[in-house]
């Protein structure tokens, strides 16, 4: 609890931090300094991994794995569809949530997509931004990637509240955790490989790539033009 | 009639390229779009990646249809005026080999996925247009591509692709303003110029 705490008034201090610049990474150099050590550690022990277990589990098992974490995402879209109020959003999610989670053996199928449920794909971070929060500055955790302020607090009240955290058995619950961590780095290793080909300068890159992203994702795949200044 | 026959075919073909170049934005980018998905699943050359058969098919099948000096000029921003003639030549052969490199290296990837298109809107007499696509594939969430698009003498062309909300443009704009910013014009030329060289990453 006493985590939590200092969260918020880092955050706190970091989004007023950001008011006084209209620039959104006033962390560059910080940033960067990080990114040189995920970048590495990235490229030499974690992207072999993740390919191995792309290139050794079969399809169908992966995708039941994305299919169960997918299921808990859906919960957490449904609900901030009614933050955002957006009751309908929320209706297919929580609608979905249900299905796979009865018919579908806890949401390892994903029987909702099949019935043509679309996905709300709403989180925290969008929540806030509809509630007139800005990004706040840049983040570039380690191993975890580029976040902000904003959407990465909006990623720590999920990861403090997420079901598999009420797991007792301490093994068990790391497991799924981590099961969940390769799972969601698998789905980005296509864009990584990409971003090598295409990049001059990766971390420039990757970084508005994911704001346009964010932006996309707020405002529903129907974000306003782009000014050209905007950072 | 017998007169005349020969003065419609006459007018027939010289209509013709018009007519073609006329080709509205969506039919366009539904037609390639799928004339592409159907070359890749027809060639295993493709599927396996042969570069050379790649490179063939996106120069005679896809480049035609982009407007590079476009491209160029919208991701450079307001530092396109700081180059000159021949540097803004060089800028665009140079990012067009990137993007040609970039996406040589995503074509092999797609096998069974289908292409819908969105409902288009555009003004009679628009010269700008956005063309919304989805790329659906089996057991996976549907990626929207849109094409940014403009009226040429020679038909419609796009200038910018934008997937799932992520336009190329707008990333490299920012990756542009650092190289000029570090290096002016002939620095991003010569980190365009690096990263094309065969052999590097």
């Amino acid at each position: 609890m006493r985590a939590n705490c200092v969260l918020v008034i880092a955050a706190a201090v970091l989004l007023g931090g950001c008011a006084t610049t209209s620039r959104i990474d006033p962390l560059e150099p910080v940033n960067r300094a990080m990114y040189a050590v995920h970048e590495p550690i990235d490229r030499t022990l974690v992207r072999p991994a993740i390919q191995a277990y792309v290139d050794h589990v079969p399809r169908f098992v992966r995708q039941t794995i994305t299919n169960f974490f997918n299921n808990i995402d859906d919960l957490y879209s449904g609900i901030n569809g009614l933050l955002q109020g957006k009751p309908d959003k929320a209706g297919h999610d929580f609608g979905r949530v249900m299905v796979n989670s009865l018919i579908g053996l806890a949401g390892l199928i994903d029987v909702a997509s099949d019935a043509g449920i679309p996905r709300g794909e709403e989180d925290f971070g969008q929540t806030f931004a509809s509630w007139g929060i800005p990004h706040g500055a840049y983040l570039f955790v380690p191993l975890f990637g580029p976040t902000s302020v904003r959407d990465g607090g909006g990623f720590l009240i999920r990861a403090y509240t997420t079901p598999v955290g009420f797991i007792d058995n301490v093994s068990l619950r790391n497991v799924i955790w981590g099961i969940g961590a390769v799972d969601l780095r698998a789905q980005a290793l296509d864009a990584q490989t990409l971003v090598e080909r295409a990049a001059l300068d990766p971390y420039t890159f990757i970084r508005r790539s994911y704001l346009q992203r964010r932006e996309y994702q707020v405002y529903d795949g129907q974000p306003p033009p782009a000014k050209e200044d905007d950072e | 009639m017998k007169t005349l026959k020969p003065v419609l075919f006459a007018l027939l073909l010289a209509l013709a390229p018009v007519v073609h170049a006329q080709e509205a934005p969506d039919a366009l980018v539904k037609r390639v779009a799928q004339e592409t998905l159907d070359l890749i699943k027809s060639d295993p050359k493709l599927q396996a990646g042969d570069p050379a058969r790649v490179s063939e098919v996106i120069e005679s099948r896809l480049l035609p249809h982009f407007d590079f000096a476009r491209m160029t000029q919208l991701a450079m921003g307001r530092n396109w005026r700081l180059a000159a003639p021949e540097q803004q030549r060089r800028l665009t052969d140079e990012f067009r080999t990137l993007l040609v490199r970039t996406y040589a290296n995503a074509l092999a990837q797609y096998r069974d996925e289908t292409i819908q298109m969105k409902p288009f809107r555009a003004e009679s007499g628009a010269t700008d247009v956005v063309v919304r696509t989805e790329v659906l594939r089996q057991g996976r969430a549907g990626v929207q591509i849109d094409y940014g698009m403009t009226r040429t003498p020679a038909g419609w062309k796009a200038y910018d692709v934008v997937v799932g909300g992520v336009s190329l443009v707008t990333n490299y704009r920012d990756e542009f303003n650092e190289q000029v910013r570090a290096g002016g014009v002939d620095g991003l030329v010569k980190a365009l110029a690096d990263k094309n060289r065969p052999g590097a990453k």
